[in-house]
This record gives structure tokens, C-alpha cells and sequence, in this order.
């Protein structure tokens, strides 16, 4: 079990600077989340870790020893990918026993090995099946097996679990942490999906443009975004932005076409005097922060109610802004119709609208 | 606008494999959107095709409005089908690209122009007309994909999975203009998805399919709440359904190991019988978690996963032999390891015939 750090890490494409200056630290025992749009430098930096692409810069390092230089089989690290790419000829068992036998292994010492994994992931019942006889879920356990049977210092996963149906993907990510914890490894994984990210990670690094926009945990993440990119690419329904500015003799946030007046908090208040009138600002919501009320602070226009079971979501115009608020499974109401909104303000952030930094 | 009439479909793609589709009777109704939900193979598509002509079934009637279209050609049948949303001329300007469809029936280039521009007006995309779709961000491009398939006018929009290749924020966004968009302009649409969340949050109906046979065709929320099949049950909601098979056992559910156990209502208890197979389901939603005291009478059971996804969180618990998953506020803290107990929301619960896998429960049980 291993830490690892990258430090000043650059890499360009050509001329395309893919990724510059980053810095990265998973610790020990870690469950590290890098997560980003396509094209953030996601994999990159993952296959930079693998030595799988050479650095233009910077240095990478596992345990304290620095493996820049070393070859990816003398890193001692296991690559999982989307694609299982096991053999197709062979069983379950000989897949995961490969690496063991490149190794030199006797063939006791590899039954034993394999079928300790094979019952730490529940494939035990699957070790003689072909993986053309196994579904995606198995046939990923079947990868995840081949990379756990050496034990290796760290686990890079390149979106493991994108070609899997829905329904085996939310059963993969519980398993997945589950393993984690259990074997105590340090995995470092990459996802396009904060879904993923969020569920999973004890940590999430958000990437994006090849620069790092926040670390920190799940929580952290959600609740206290370091700046607006990261505030809307995680939540799901993304949170509600909308262009406004201070008004220091109203003392309150105006929406940028007039039509909202919110009132804020002292401390936020205080926060926006500091940075005065002049400059453009976002304010921003997440949709379970808004509640439907008797008497709120902005009347809406319903625009589409979109129901999913357990929870509706309700559109609302108001002004030029769109709103979309959580409410109750069985909330109902005709669209076009009038309906008040309220704010957690307490909850609610604003953002340099040119920067895009957190102000609250 | 029309209505659209299935009669005992049935389609087959050669003897010895399964029927596609398999003695489909469904009714469309004039303005509805209906969505076609199911898992991959499920049929779906292939309805979606005959329908718009694309292939001929084995048997069976299709009706457009008032229309027997058994032996119309695609092109006859007045329906736009539009596939992904992406398809654009990158070298046409907007307005080229909307105008296109018309363009080809040869109308006069004046009354083109007033169709498109009435389109983009509703789109919202005027001030784009004169740009290519190559320099638009993705939502915009939608937008001109769909005022291509609405310039025509048909009688029935149908659509095969439109929104699948988009980003997730963009995804989300284009569920609400789709369905404002239908909810106006009020042309029926028939649209096919695998995923459950557009099916819930989009139509006005979904039917339900799985191996070629349809399974349910009911709204959302009757869908959601009470499925009429184990598998509508289980692929419908995220995270998916607990279910545990067992049998009954008196007043009780008993599972198989016989180390989960759950009374069953006195409401429920004239729709179960002593002794039969019987699968148990509830959603994540309707169990709750307490810490571990002696007050709380439920199941014991001890915190395998934490799941935070920011607006709530789902634990994994290990509950006397089986894992269920149970939905939280985000606010509670418990973590792995830590002992809880479980209770159930008895008036949200799912029985279902174990060998039939139909659901033993009418809607509205818990009411009467």
C-alpha cells in the first residue's frame, strides 16, 4: 500500500499544453477521484502515473521513490480500463492467473492466490467460464481480479464502469468502495461521472483545461465549490446560476435583467460590500436549496414539472432566469401557472462572475 | 396530430428467435407523449420502426389517426423520425439547415422563410439563423436539429434515443425543452429511451418493455409506485429496488434463509397466500435508518457503503443476511461499520408472485 505524489506535472500534445504544472498527492490507503469533463487531462495524467506517456515536466513519485524514469512494469502499478480486455480463449481463472504465472509463480501458489481474490470479489463460481459466458459486471470483476492477484503498490481505473448498464453500475460503485475499504488499497481513479465521483471518493480532484480547480471531499466539494465550474459540474440537476450584481444602497443582490431582489445574510452582505457595485457576479442555487412556498421572495412561472418518483423537479421562469426547484414526489401544478419560491440563503453563493471564484 | 393505433403486433426476425415483438396492443393518444422504456433487445426500437414504416410487421394493424398505414411508405405516413440530434449540414447556415426538409418538397422559398423563422422563434434560436452549426455550443445545435424535424409539421413526431450522445448538464436541460416543446405545440410523440429518468421526467405516459412483451402502460407515478411486474419494479427507480425472495409464512414474509422476515400489513394480507414463492420489494426511499437503540424496534443491521451524492446520500446495509439500500437525507452521518437499525415503510411496500413475477398487491392497497 502506497502514497503517491505528482508534482509539477506537464505534458503537451504538439503544441497543445495538456496539462501544466499539476499537482497532485493520494495518500495511502486513499480512494482519489480525478474527475472532469472530456478533454480535461483526465487520462493523461493517468497514463503520465502508469508510464504510459512521458513527461515534458515535473515528477512523479510512489513511496517516496521517484518513478519518473522507470518502465510502467517496474512501476508496480495495476491499470483497469473500460474495456476488460481479458483473453477471450480463456477462463475466468487463467486470466487472473497470468500475471502470476509471467511471474514465475508455481502453480499452488497461484490457485491458492486466485481463488483468495476470486472470493474477496464473489466470482468464485465464475473461475472456469469464458468471458464471452460472463456479463460486463462479471467480466469487469474478472479484470478487477487480474489486476488485485499481484498486489500492486496502486490502482489507476480509467472509467471502469462506463460500458455497464445502469443498474450494474450503481451495484459496481457500492462493490467497488466496498473493496477498497477492504483491501485498504490506494486506487486512483478517473471519471467523467460525478456521480461516480461523489459516491465513491474519500477525495475528489475536479480537472479542468489541464489545471486543477478543487481537492477536497465529496461534502466539501458539493457544498463549498471553490468556483463556479466545479459548482456546476457537480449536482445533478446542475445548481441554478444566473448573472447579477450588488446594489449597496438596497443592500441586496439584483438579478441581471431586474426581475429578482434577493436579500442576503449579514456575513454575505458584508462579503459583497468588500468587493463593491461595480463588479459582475453570479449567484447560484441548488435546486433542493429553493423550496415552493405560500409567500417567497421571487414569483415564477411554471415552465415543466418533471416528476421522477421519489422527488419532482419544477421549472420556473422568471424574468429571463430559469429556476428549477426540488420538490415533493407528488407536487403538482399546471404549467403556466404562478407559484412562489423561496431561497436557503445560508446555502446560496455568489461568484466573481469574470474569475469565477466563490465569494460565499 | 393524431392518434396512434397498435393491434396485436407481432414482429419476427426468422423462425427459432424469439418474437421482437410480441402481440403489442397499444393505443397513442392524439397530443400524448408517450415514451417506450426498456432495456436494450427489449423491442423498443423496433416498434418505434414500424411505426414510422421503417419495417413491416409480421402481423398486426398500425393506425395513424383514422389511417390503416399498414402498406404506407415512410414517406407517406406523415411522421418526422428523428435520431440523434446531431445530424447537421456543418457548411448550411442555420436557416438552410431547418429549411432543408421543405426545401426538398419544392415549396416556394417565401413560404420556407416563414416557416423556419415561425420555428426559430419558438426554438428561441432567431438571432442564430444566419450562423453554421459548427460554431454553436451543443444545446444550440439541438435546438436547430429539432426546428428541422418540427418545420414540417408532421401529424407525430417519433424519436429513437435523441438525447443519449449529449453531455449530462446539457441532457438534463434538453428534457425540459423537449417536453415544454411537446406540451405546445401538442403533436403526439412516441419516443424511445433506455433510460428511466427521461421515460419519468418527460412523458405524459410510459410503456414498459421487456423481451418483446409490454409490460405496463400506466403515468409516471402509478409506474413508480406501483409497478404491476417485477421487472417494471426493478428497472424503474435509482438506485434500483431492494427485493428479497422468500415465501409467506402466516402474516409474515419469510426470506428463503429465513433470517429476513417483515410482517406483512393487515391491509395486504387478503392479497398473499400461506406458503407461495413470493418476492418482497421496497425502495431506498422507504426505509429508514436510526441509530442503534433500544427504543426503535426494526432491523439490525451495520453500515457496509456510504454514498454521498451532494442533495442526498444512500448507505449500503447489511440487514439480517441481505444488502439493502436505503436513501437518506445528506445530513445524516453514519459510516461503515456502525451498528443502525432499519425500518420499513409498510405502506410502500411491493409483493410480487415469485414464479409469475406479476405483483400480487392492487394499486391503492394501503388505502382501503
Amino acid at each position: 500500500m502506497s502514497s503517491l505524489e505528482v508534482l509539477n506535472l506537464s505534458k503537451r500534445f504538439g503544441r497543445k499544453q495538456a496539462l501544466n504544472g499539476l499537482n497532485i498527492t493520494v495518500k495511502d490507503g486513499e480512494f482519489m477521484v480525478l474527475l472532469g469533463p472530456t478533454a480535461a487531462g483526465k487520462t493523461t495524467t493517468l497514463r503520465c502515473v502508469a508510464g504510459l506517456e512521458k513527461l515534458n515536466g515535473g515528477s512523479i513519485t510512489l513511496d517516496a521513490e521517484v518513478i519518473t524514469a522507470l518502465s510502467p512494469a517496474e512501476r508496480d502499478i495495476a491499470l483497469v480500463f473500460q474495456t476488460y480486455a481479458l483473453y477471450p480463449r480463456k477462463t475466468a481463472f487463467e486470466n487472473m492467473a497470468f500475471p502470476l504465472e509471467a511471474r514465475g509463480w508455481d502453480t499452488d501458489r497461484i490457485k491458492r492466490r486466485v481463488e483468495e481474490v476470486a472470493a474477496i470479489l464473489r466470482i468464485t463460481e465464475l473461475l472456469n467460464r469464458r468471458p464471452a459466458q460472463m456479463s460486463g459486471g462479471q467480466q469487469q470483476r474478472v479484470a478487477l481480479g487480474r489486476a488485485m492477484v499481484r498486489q500492486p503498490r496502486l490502482f489507476l481505473m480509467d472509467e471502469p464502469l462506463t460500458n455497464l448498464d445502469f443498474k450494474l453500475r450503481v451495484e459496481m460503485r457500492a462493490e467497488l468502495k466496498r473493496l477498497q475499504a477492504e483491501l485498504a488499497a490506494t486506487f486512483f481513479y478517473v471519471t467523467n461521472d460525478q456521480v461516480e465521483a461523489m459516491s465513491m471518493a474519500d477525495r475528489i480532484a475536479v480537472l479542468n483545461h489541464g489545471e486543477l480547480q478543487q481537492v477536497d471531499t465529496p461534502e466539501q466539494i458539493y457544498d463549498h465549490p471553490a468556483n463556479l465550474f466545479v459548482a456546476q459540474f457537480v449536482g445533478s440537476p446542475r445548481m441554478n446560476t444566473f448573472a447579477c450584481r450588488f446594489d449597496a444602497d438596497q443592500r441586496a443582490l439584483i438579478s441581471a435583467d431586474g426581475t429578482m431582489k434577493l436579500d442576503l445574510t449579514p456575513s454575505q452582505l458584508d462579503i459583497l460590500q468588500a468587493v463593491g457595485n461595480t463588479t459582475a457576479l453570479v449567484f447560484g442555487c441548488r435546486p433542493e436549496d429553493l423550496s415552493i412556498v405560500e409567500k417567497g421572495v421571487v414569483v415564477g412561472t411554471v415552465y415543466v414539472l418533471e416528476p421522477l418518483g421519489d422527488r419532482t423537479f419544477v421549472d420556473i421562469k422568471v424574468g429571463a432566469q430559469s429556476l428549477r426547484v426540488r420538490a415533493d414526489a407528488n407536487y403538482r401544478a399546471a404549467e403556466g401557472s404562478k407559484i412562489e419560491v423561496a431561497f436557503d440563503l445560508a446555502r446560496c453563493h455568489v461568484f466573481d462572475a469574470q474569475t469565477g471564484k466563490t465569494l460565499f | 396530430m393524431a392518434e396512434i393505433t397498435l393491434q396485436n403486433i407481432n414482429k419476427s426476425f426468422g423462425t427459432g428467435i424469439p418474437l421482437a415483438v410480441n402481440d403489442l396492443s397499444l393505443s397513442i393518444r392524439d397530443g400524448e407523449f408517450l415514451v417506450l422504456l426498456g432495456p436494450s433487445g427489449c423491442g423498443k426500437t423496433t416498434t418505434l420502426r414500424m411505426i414510422a414504416g421503417l419495417e413491416r410487421q409480421s402481423s398486426g394493424d398500425i393506425r395513424i389517426g383514422e389511417r390503416l398505414v399498414n402498406d404506407l411508405r415512410p414517406g407517406d405516413r406523415d411522421i418526422a423520425f428523428v435520431f440523434q440530434f446531431y445530424a447537421l449540414y456543418p457548411h448550411l447556415s442555420v436557416r438552410d439547415n431547418i429549411g432543408f426538409p421543405l426545401k426538398a418538397q419544392n415549396l416556394p422559398s417565401a413560404e420556407v422563410n416563414r416557416r423556419v423563422e415561425n420555428v426559430a422563434e419558438r426554438l428561441r434560436i432567431t438571432h442564430l439563423l444566419k450562423s453554421t452549426p459548427g460554431r454553436l455550443p451543443g444545446g444550440e445545435q439541438q435546438r436547430v436539429a429539432l426546428g428541422r424535424a418540427m418545420v414540417r409539421q408532421p401529424q407525430v413526431f417519433l424519436m429513437d434515443e435523441p438525447l443519449t450522445n449529449l453531455d449530462a448538464s446539457l441532457r438534463t436541460d434538453m428534457r425540459v425543452e423537449l417536453k415544454h416543446l411537446q406540451h405546445d405545440l401538442a403533436t403526439t410523440m412516441v419516443y424511445v429511451t433506455h433510460d428511466q429518468i427521461e421515460a419519468m421526467s418527460m412523458s405524459h405516459r410510459i410503456a414498459v418493455m421487456n423481451n418483446g412483451l409490454l409490460q405496463q402502460v400506466d403515468t409516471p407515478l402509478n409506474i413508480y409506485k406501483h409497478p404491476q411486474t417485477l421487472f417494471v419494479g426493478t428497472f424503474i427507480g435509482s438506485p434500483p429496488m431492494n427485493v428479497v425472495s422468500g415465501k409467506i409464512m402466516g402474516l409474515r414474509f419469510v426470506s428463503d434463509d429465513g433470517s429476513f422476515w417483515i410482517d406483512i400489513p393487515p391491509a395486504a394480507q387478503k392479497y398473499t397466500t400461506h406458503g407461495a414463492p413470493t418476492v418482497f420489494g421496497v425502495r431506498a426511499e422507504d426505509l429508514t435508518l436510526h441509530e442503534r437503540a433500544a427504543a426503535i424496534s426494526g432491523i439490525a443491521g451495520k453500515i457496509l457503503v456510504r454514498e454521498p451524492l451532494g442533495d442526498e446520500t444512500i448507505y449500503g446495509v447489511e440487514a439480517a443476511g441481505e444488502t439493502l439500500t436505503i436513501k437518506t437525507p445528506p445530513r445524516l452521518r453514519f459510516k461503515p461499520g456502525d451498528n443502525v437499525t432499519v425500518t420499513v415503510n409498510h405502506s410502500a411496500i411491493h409483493l410480487f408472485d415469485k414464479i409469475s413475477e406479476k405483483a400480487l398487491l392492487p394499486e391503492r392497497w394501503s388505502n382501503v
